[in-house]
């Protein structure tokens, strides 16, 4: 259990400080950099949460959430970094 | 006179600045002590033992499911109208980065050194895509995972110079894009023409029909990783400008 809580736990504040940092910054790349380790932190909640002992296989479900999540997390990501690029761009032609 | 104005400008200035200082304290404060009621009641549910979960039951119907990794079961069987969707949900986010203009240009020729590794780990890239979307029935592996090897070629290819990174023409590409969950779709609904419900594979054909919709999942996840890296909508192929007999790029 101790190795469950201390993977989950880790999850829990990568989640924080992603939102500390979400909040705190004002640049939209440091911002998408923040939602991103946000994300990486309920991965990471997910994924001890799936554990269910020694010698004993892990729930799949979790596990299929991460996957699913590590995609529209990338996707999403993939979006703003274009979308950032093209207000940067409009901003400098005034 | 000016410097009065001056100086009360940098007075709220550093007003200004104190306040944002305040701000982003106090929000640290509150977001420790979110982090420390969190912890501990992800520390009192650890601690109040197992709940029942989905575990047994998707373990349990594995045999049925035509597959051997119970992640794939779940994502391709038990769940596969979540994945039809997000394969929906990466083809919207590729369809809105079209939508904000063409793709920025390529980088600059590679020179020899990295040709040679592009021409060494591409194909090598390829054969571990294949051999993750086959692992995928029985050990960890799948669509996904494959799909992300094979958009990383894409993405190595087009950092060595080629501004397409790999992808074909306009035309097929969009065929590529959607290819995932039109097979998916097609899928599910020819099962509804046979009776089955919706996406309801009949055990004896489970195996087939997930490799078959896996497959094309792997082609759209790499094309759109890889599009999504290209960052914009495909320059007019040669032929295509040749065919209207003008330049038409913006």
């Amino acid at each position: 259990m101790t190795a469950q809580f201390l993977y989950g736990g880790a999850g829990l504040i990568l989640f924080v400080l992603g939102l500390w940092s979400f909040l705190v910054h004002a640049p939209l790349l440091r911002k998408l950099i923040a939602l991103n380790i946000m994300g990486g932190g309920v991965f990471h909640v997910l994924i001890a949460v799936a554990y269910r002992g020694d010698g004993v296989p892990p729930d799949p479900v979790p596990h299929a959430l991460v996957l699913t999540g590590i995609v529209v997390a990338v996707s999403a990501t993939a979006l703003g970094l274009v979308l950032g690029a093209r207000m940067q761009a409009g901003e400098r032609e005034g | 006179m000016t410097q009065t104005s001056d100086r009360a400008r940098q007075r709220a200035q550093a007003r200004a600045q104190e306040r944002a200082r305040d701000l982003s304290l106090l929000l640290g404060v509150l977001l420790a002590l979110l982090g420390a009621v969190l912890l501990g009641l992800y520390y009192l549910a650890l601690d109040g033992g197992a709940a029942p979960r989905l575990a047994e039951l998707a373990l349990a119907r594995l045999p049925e499911s035509g597959v051997g990794n119970p992640v794939t079961a779940v994502l391709v069987n038990y769940r596969a109208f979540d994945t039809l969707v997000e394969l929906a949900v990466l083809l919207a986010a590729v369809l809105g980065i079209w939508s904000l203009g063409p793709a920025p240009p390529g980088f600059q020729r590679s020179g020899a050194v990295l040709a040679g590794m592009v021409s060494w780990v591409v194909p090598l890239l390829i054969v571990a895509s294949g051999y993750m979307l086959w692992v995928g029935g029985y050990a960890p592996g799948g669509a996904f995972q494959a799909g992300a090897l094979l958009g990383a070629a894409g993405v190595i290819v087009r950092l060595a110079g080629d501004p397409t990174a790999g992808l074909p023409a306009e035309a097929t590409q969009r065929w590529l894009l959607v290819l995932g969950v039109l097979v998916f779709a097609l899928v599910g609904l020819g099962l509804m023409l046979f009776g089955a419900g919706f996406l309801t594979y009949p055990p004896k054909l489970a195996k087939w029909l997930i490799l078959l919709i896996e497959s094309a999942a792997t082609i759209a996840i790499a094309a759109a990783l890889a599009a999504a890296y290209v960052g914009g909508r495909p320059a007019p192929s040669k032929a295509a400008i040749d065919d209207y007999g003008s330049d038409s790029s913006p």
